[in-house]
């Protein structure tokens, strides 16, 4: 296992893009999540006279309609975004994976049920569906809030929060039907090798067949597909953000930026940094996601192929 | 002879049932999700008539009654809410609008198929062909050109490229119209953006299956015959490289007519977009549902159009379908 493991990883480092992917995504990860300890006062930081004020030596990316200092929002957006898109990606693949290794193992009636249910989910308009529901939640939150002063304080800033774990949840909701087909078509192929048969043969109880011996042969797919997942977990809500449905202010992220600088984008005063600089940080960041998954399905589908 | 019919009536057989099969799940989606839609919205606190003012319970309770929101649910789920969204003449959709469901349904729903039909068939246009030239003139710097369209199109959300688009091509060029509908040159901008992702997945579907299928022997043996590099592409290779292609057809649809919210919002297209973001942030239960059921409709349909196709091109599939 260890050892398919490290072929996997060997295939990988012959990809050089995929490699160079890796290491921008690690890059920014860490420009993002290291200077959250100052980036989170900071991107909150308004001085009214520097509203709008292009890049300067002390707005190294400019600053907004409010004069905060679009470097620090860039970096603190940034760590949103990339952790609402690996909460999105716990998530799917998490019940995606549960879904599907129950659906391909049980087989027979169970699988035809769970599958045309996902046939089903399929069909729906996710969109509207994941506005609904974030709307929906967040007028149950806000009804259910009760008074004090400091409760409501308190619970101010939950609902930051508790937009964000709705969003997840809502978008995570969605992606989980993909990850859920891959995982049973392979495990119906799976559960009629050689070794699951002498698993079970041993009196091995389910639950032990499935995660000692099925779970991890699916590694690489579920590693392929929790990798995709997050760059359009991470586009989903950009585009949220863009209808008036994503993270609430003061929280940002990359989409949320970006949208709010289109918002103020017109010709006579063309403020370009404010577009430009959430941009790029998402479109560098999507594109090494991209490259990291496709690096990882040929590193582990030669093995696919050969088994 | 004889043997041949009976094996063509056997697949067409096949293929009835895989069909009827399909068709049976459908009624079924489209229940879940009026039940799962209706559920999310009477669910959800505000009914959407409360407005700016505060309102007197007497005048509130006469609103509800009039929207029949003072019914027990039953009569709601199976007479209020069906009349509301199909055939309703006389109630408008809330309370600060004029037109009924219907009417609104009416006068946005073809905007919106229009700017996806235009995407849809733009994006397997330019996919395919992007796709195409990029497998078969690989080092060429078309190959590069067409890979760097890719990134773009998978990187940036489609309300970014859109902007830049409108500023560039609207005001900057003054080559189109900035916004609004009806005109043919008003749709291009709109529905190059909207096209722009699924164009770049198409593409990249269709040079991976294109370089898989060169590798196989059949290609080798259709080039030995002497065929032209044209013959072996258009009648062998991209016959068999569309598969992948086709199969990405459903859920692309489904992504660009529900995605289309974004690009009409940047381009204020008159079409579906604007309603639903409205309607969801208003609680306007009455035109939540009719969006919701509109969209779920148009694409469990769709959806269906695509299997039965798949099961025509691909008769593994129909096989497959029979033996489960």
């Amino acid at each position: 296992m260890n050892a398919r493991r490290s072929d996997a990883w060997r295939r990988y480092r012959r990809n050089r893009a995929a490699l160079v992917a890796l290491g921008v995504l690690g890059l920014m990860a860490a420009a993002c999540f290291v200077t959250l300890g100052w980036s989170a006062p900071r991107m909150r930081q308004q001085d009214l006279p520097a509203a709008r004020q292009p890049p300067s030596r002390a707005y190294p990316f400019g600053a907004d309609e409010l004069g905060r200092s679009l470097l620090w929002r860039t970096l603190y957006g940034g760590s949103i975004s990339l952790s609402l898109g690996l909460l999105v990606a716990v998530i799917a693949v998490g019940f995606g994976t549960a879904y599907g290794l129950m659906a391909g193992y049980r087989g027979g009636r169970c699988d035809a049920v769970m599958m045309r249910i996902v046939d089903v989910l399929y069909a729906l308009p996710y969109m509207l569906l994941v506005m609904l529901f974030t709307v929906s939640v967040g007028a149950w939150l806000e009804q259910w809030r009760p008074g004090g002063s400091q409760a409501e304080q308190r619970l101010l800033i939950g609902t930051e929060w508790s937009r964000f774990i709705v969003l997840a949840l809502a978008i995570g909701g969605v992606s989980w039907l993909t990850v859920a087909r891959v995982v049973r078509g392979q495990v119906l192929s799976l559960r009629e090798q050689p070794f699951i048969e002498a698993a079970r043969a041993l009196g091995i109880p389910t639950g032990r067949i499935l995660v000692r011996h099925i779970l991890p042969n699916l590694v690489g797919q579920i590693a392929v597909f929790g990798t995709l997942t997050v760059p359009q977990a991470i586009l989903q809500e950009s585009f949220l953000s863009f209808l008036g449905v994503g993270v609430q202010p003061p929280q940002a992220t990359w989409g949320s930026l970006a949208a709010d600088g289109i918002r103020l984008l017109n010709p006579i005063q063309f403020d370009w940094w404010l577009v430009v600089f959430p941009c790029v940080a998402l479109a560098v960041t999507l594109l090494s996601l991209n490259f990291v998954g496709d690096g990882l399905r040929d590193a582990f589908e030669t093995r696919s192929a050969a088994s | 002879m004889h043997c041949s019919r009976a094996v063509t009536q056997g697949i067409i057989r096949g293929m009835l049932r895989f069909v009827l099969r399909r068709l049976l799940t459908f009624p079924l989606v489209l229940l879940l999700m009026y039940g799962g839609a209706v559920l999310l919205v009477t669910a959800t606190p505000g009914e959407g008539l409360e407005g700016e003012k505060e309102l007197s319970p007497e005048v509130l309770a006469a609103k509800r009654k009039l929207y029949n929101y003072d019914q027990p649910w039953v009569v709601r789920y199976f007479w209020t809410w069906p009349k509301r969204l199909v055939w309703d003449q006389d109630l408008p959709a809330h309370q600060y609008e004029d037109w009924t469901v219907v009417e609104i349904m009416r006068a946005a729903l073809p905007v919106s198929l229009q700017l996806g039909v235009l995407a849809l068939a733009l994006a397997i246009m330019l996919g395919l062909a992007v796709g195409v030239l990029s497998a078969v003139r690989r080092g060429h710097w078309l190959e590069h050109l067409s890979v760097g369209f890719c990134l773009i199109g998978i990187s940036l959300p489609t309300f970014v490229t859109g902007s830049v688009l409108l500023m560039v091509v609207a005001i900057w060029l003054r080559a189109v119209p900035v916004g609004g509908w009806g005109r043919p040159a008003q749709a291009i901008l709109p529905a190059l953006t909207l096209a722009l992702p699924y164009a770049a997945y198409i593409a990249r579907l269709t040079r991976a299956a294109l370089l898989d299928v060169y590798a196989e022997d059949y290609i080798r043996t259709a080039r030995a015959k002497g065929l032209s590099e044209a013959r072996v592409l258009f009648d062998h290779a991209l016959r068999n490289a569309l598969l992948p292609v086709l199969s990405y057809l459903g859920p692309a649809a489904a992504a660009i007519f529900t995605g289309s919210f974004v690009v009409e919002k940047v381009f204020t297209v008159p079409g579906m977009g604007t309603h639903v973001v409205e309607s969801i942030n208003n609680r306007d239960q009455s035109l939540i549902l009719a969006t919701v059921m509109v969209y779920g409709v148009f694409l469990a349909s769709f959806n269906l159009i695509v299997d039965v196709l798949y099961g025509v091109v691909d008769p593994r599939i129909r096989v497959g379908a029979r033996a489960t």
